[in-house]
């Protein structure tokens, strides 16, 4: 058997169609799901995809939170529902309360798409157990707004519990505190990031390298074995 | 508030003395009175509207298109092409059913006025095209000219194109994988903003500009109608209307990607559930284009009601609903029993769609407004049969003088330490710097297909994951080779181009252009064109690669002073499975550098000569087609077996250029000797076209030897790939840290 991992398309979602790939390329099955629809289709595990959801009008992430799928997402997020959210599904998910903090515009004012060195700092949460903690990794980052900030008590919290999923390591593209490219929640189903392991799943596209694929490998282990 | 009447069609008929402004619209008097002639009346405002926007430079080729049908008279027999020049954009056959249409355009002077608008709608419009042939688009790449790199208007212009690309194309999705960014004093008042867009859908999907059948409905969907981009005809509303209303529209359209990538997903779905008969976005000239095309393409006539057309401003007249180039909109051609399918899908995304008309069974485009008839024309007298212009053209007096001065003559090093000292210079100068600063502003990853991105020498997208079928595309030009010889300049730009395709390993297979060029009213300008045309032209049918489509823009330029002429090549190319494409950086320590082909002593519009000396003169370096196709096949054969690891083509600043550039992209050095017969510079810095270097791991040196020797094509051994310097012997080593320092340094200390 196999699980079955819901992607969800709001409209201005950009990497859904890549997200579906990536799930397909570790062994799993992709299940489209739509922002209008409350329906999750009973599937085992959730990403928001990137992109300029409501082409980030008001503020990245702000206007998605509010679709009808967002609310089962958020219930059942809460009920233990493993929820990856990357880039534009971070924010979405800060927006949604869902993972403490929010996203600014980069330091530099500039769009940034590179290949970013990343460390892994928590690989016991449900979508980072294929990874060491401490492994140093490269996955393609590329974004406007994804400047990680929370207060001075989130951010002691966050890395007191060891809530910081993934830190920048050599160059900080954005200005994020704390080096932070991604947490998890307290419970470790629900992950955040700004980096695009999507787009780090195959030998020969993108930046060639496939450190993103243990993302959708760890979540499906933990599904298959659950 | 009063108004005058309605400016009917009756009306005019009635009054055939009332004046109309038609200089103002940029109409000629002999065009206005062809358009009394074709009508047997004076027209109305909404058909004076029309004509003067259809019939402008910019909608009917005017100046140009005489010189255009050698595209089509000379095209070289191509099984490839599937939809030629008059469409949307062109539409090629890549095999395994798949087709993939591809067009550059230029946003030229919209991007100097407003940066970052023009060049974002640029992109818009360009994306629109390729949607608009039932194609998914899958890549976007951008040729840019700026003025001089320290030019201060320079800091205002190119970060907000940069940033108009980036945040258009980032939002809808589209990886850009190529283009260029050059600069030259020459650009400084009319930077070179243009886009190509590449799509892709299966043969069976290929979509049309015709309204056909009676009966079917026209439906325009997208953004609401608005005052933007109207330009010209705002001076007939403020002739029918009293001043109690906005008056100043900006002329440069605002872009709502978020839009477009509705429209996109929208277009797609309806196509998907074959609901479409004709389509056509909404661009240039905005609904006077989309209802006179469609319906001129078609079997019949046309009835449209200008009421019904969604508004962002009530207050519009029906000149300029009929003007506005308000972006992110389409006119599809749907059958009545289709209708309420398509309206589901355009609400599913959200997109406001409205039918506003139908395809009628007479000949005649009628437009009303307010139950009265105020356009009434043949279509086709709109949209194709504008005005021809038979313009003058000459050589420069000043094309000798500019010939004779001979770059080869220039002060060359005499040193190793010179030597040194140019080549730190040359891969620091602007033109030929990293434009990483500049190209990491823009996602090359979304799709989730891109295999090779800029600064790769083409751009490359899988187009199918099952086989690798993947598609290359490189775009190029010179305008300082185009300033000494338009002929030839032309064709070292196809040349460049089809030899970036074929250096990655793809295949070459049809031409996009993009002509920029100055004033046609000055025959030296046309003359530049008129050459250039002819030289692309004759390329084309010798490569066998025939013009697709393209974009002509001309008026590129402040007061008498043109621009160089500048035409860029788009070649797109096909490769079987990109597994095999081959990288431009070093990959191993130890593989044996190649030089292919034959270089000449040519400095004529050199980078050399240019970042050395300052100085633009001589003749182009040479082109032999016949060369470029040897290469292009050695290339994609030892690309197909395995023969060799990476290649760079050979173009401006010469070999120590690509050198450089594989190296630090590569992170590996290399040790070069200047081979037997040449000496150091001409090694280093000849411009000579039909070359390459190649890297081939040892293994496969006999191998690719022997190829090259049967076919007949000059390679030369002139070195290794080893260490963490670049070193010419016996004349100069530069570290990879003080290299890269160079390169990767002046654009961000220039821009950032």
């Amino acid at each position: 058997m196999t699980a079955r991992i819901g992607v969800v398309t709001f409209p201005g979602s950009l990497d859904d169609r890549d997200t579906q790939r990536a799930i397909r390329v570790a062994g799993a099955e992709p299940v489209a799901l739509w922002h209008k629809d409350k329906d999750l289709k009973q599937v085992d595990a959730v990403v928001l995809c990137g992109g300029f959801s409501y082409g980030d009008y008001l503020r990245a992430g702000a206007i998605a939170r509010f679709s009808p799928v967002m609310d089962t997402v958020i219930d059942q997020a809460k009920a233990g529902l493993p929820v990856l959210g990357i880039c534009n599904g971070f924010q979405i998910l800060t927006e949604a309360h869902l993972l403490p903090g929010g996203m600014l515009g980069n330091d530099h004012l500039h769009f940034i798409c590179r290949d970013q060195k990343l460390r892994v700092e928590n690989a016991d949460t449900a979508w980072t157990t294929d990874y060491e903690a401490g492994q140093e990794i490269h996955i393609p980052l590329k974004n406007m707004d994804g400047r990680y900030v929370a207060d001075r008590y989130t951010l002691d919290k966050l890395e007191a519990e060891g809530r910081v999923a993934f830190r920048y390591l050599d160059v900080n593209p954005n200005g994020s505190l704390n080096d932070i490219a991604g947490i998890t929640n307290e419970a470790g189903n629900v992950v955040g990031l700004m980096p695009h392991p999507e787009h780090a799943v195959e030998s020969l596209i993108g930046t060639g390298r496939t450190d993103g694929l243990p993302f959708f490998t760890s979540i499906l282990k933990k599904l298959v074995n659950a | 508030m009063s108004k005058t009447p309605l400016d009917t069609v009756e009306h005019a008929a009635a009054t055939p003395d009332v004046e109309l402004p038609w200089a103002e619209l940029g109409l000629k008097k002999d065009e206005y009175e062809r358009v009394v002639e074709i009508l047997g009346r004076r027209p109305t405002g909404a058909e004076l509207a029309m004509y003067s926007v259809m019939w402008s430079e910019h909608c009917s080729y005017k100046s140009s298109k005489v010189h255009l049908r050698q595209f089509g008279e000379k095209a070289p027999e191509s099984d490839a092409l599937l939809v030629g020049i008059g469409e949307n954009a062109g539409v090629v056959d890549v095999g395994q059913g798949y087709a993939v249409t591809f067009k550059v355009e230029s946003h030229n002077h919209p991007s100097y006025v407003e940066p970052y608008q023009g060049a974002a709608t640029g992109v818009g419009g360009i994306v629109r095209d390729i949607i608009a042939m039932g194609a998914r688009p899958v890549a976007v790449v951008d040729p840019l000219r700026f003025g001089a790199a320290d030019h201060p208007d320079t800091k205002r212009v190119l970060p907000g194109v940069v940033a108009g690309i980036g945040g258009y194309g980032n939002c809808l999705g589209l990886p850009n994988i190529g283009g260029e960014v050059v600069f030259d004093a020459c650009y400084q008042g009319n930077p070179l903003v243009n886009a190509g867009a590449i799509g892709v859908m299966r043969h069976e999907d290929i979509h049309l500009a015709k309204a056909s059948g009676a009966g079917n409905k026209v439906i325009l969907y997208g953004a609401r109608t608005g005052g933007d981009g109207i330009g010209g005809a705002s001076i007939l509303a403020s002739e029918t209307f009293d001043d109690a209303k906005p008056s100043k529209r900006p002329a440069v359209q605002v872009g709502d990607p978020f839009q477009e990538k509705l429209l996109i997903e929208c277009t797609l779905e309806a196509f998907a559930e074959k609901l479409v008969v004709g389509i056509q976005d909404l661009g240039a000239a905005g609904l006077s284009c989309a209802t006179s095309e469609l319906a001129s393409n078609g079997s019949g006539g046309m009835r449209v009601t200008l009421d019904d057309v969604p508004l962002r401003d009530s207050t519009l007249s029906p000149e300029e609903i009929l003007m506005s180039e308000s972006q992110e909109r389409m006119c599809a051609v749907v059958e009545p029993d289709k209708v309420d399918r398509f309206l589901e899908i355009c609400d599913k995304w959200d997109v406001i769609a409205t039918v506003i008309g139908e395809v009628t069974d007479g000949d005649r485009l009628e437009i009303f407004w307010h139950g009265e008839k105020i356009v009434d024309v043949d279509p086709r007298t709109v949209a194709h049969e504008g005005p021809t212009y038979e313009r003058p053209y000459a050589r420069p007096s000043w094309q000798d003088e500019l010939q004779a001065d001979d770059a080869n003559k220039l002060p060359r090093p005499e040193s190793g330490e010179e030597l040194k000292d140019q080549v730190l210079k040359l891969v620091a100068s602007p033109n030929q710097a990293s434009k990483q600063w500049i190209t990491q502003q823009y996602d090359h990853f979304v799709q989730g297909n891109t295999v090779l991105a800029q600064p790769e020498d083409s751009g490359m997208i899988r187009i199918d994951e099952a086989s690798g079928l993947g598609v290359a595309i490189a775009t190029d030009g010179n305008g300082r080779y185009a300033k000494l010889d338009p002929y030839t300049g032309a064709q070292l730009a196809l040349a460049e181009a089809y030899r970036n395709v074929a250096t990655t390993g793809a295949k070459p297979l049809a031409v996009s252009d993009c002509l920029n060029f100055g004033s046609p009213e000055d025959p030296a300008v046309m003359w530049q064109f008129a050459e250039a045309v002819r030289g692309l032209a004759d390329g084309c049918k010798q490569l066998g690669t025939p013009v697709t489509g393209g974009n002509v823009s001309l008026y590129n330029q402040t007061g008498e002073a043109a621009i160089h002429p500048t035409p860029v090549v788009a070649v797109l190319g096909v490769i079987d499975d990109v597994a095999r494409r081959t990288p431009v950086a070093f990959q191993e320590e130890g593989q044996l550098l190649y030089l292919l082909g034959d270089t000449r002593e040519e400095f004529g519009g050199s980078a050399w000569s240019q970042v050395i000396h300052d100085h633009l003169g001589g003749l182009p370096p040479k082109v032999d087609l016949e060369r470029e196709r040897l290469l292009g096949e050695i290339l994609i054969a030892a690309s197909r077996d395995g023969m060799i690891d990476s290649a760079h083509d050979l173009s401006d600043g010469g070999l120590i250029q690509a050198v450089v550039e594989s190296a630090l992209l590569g992170g590996k050095g290399a040790r070069l000797v200047v081979p037997d017969g040449l000496d150091a510079f001409t090694f280093l810095f000849s411009e000579s076209a039909g070359r390459a270097i190649v890297a081939v791991p040892r293994s496969e040196e006999v191998r690719f030897n022997d190829m090259c020797g049967a076919r007949g094509l000059p390679a030369t051994r002139i070195g290794v790939v080893d260490g963490d310097t670049v070193e010419v012997q016996g004349e100069f080593s530069l570290s990879l840290a003080d290299l890269r320092e160079a390169h990767e340094g002046t654009i961000p200390a220039l821009l950032a």
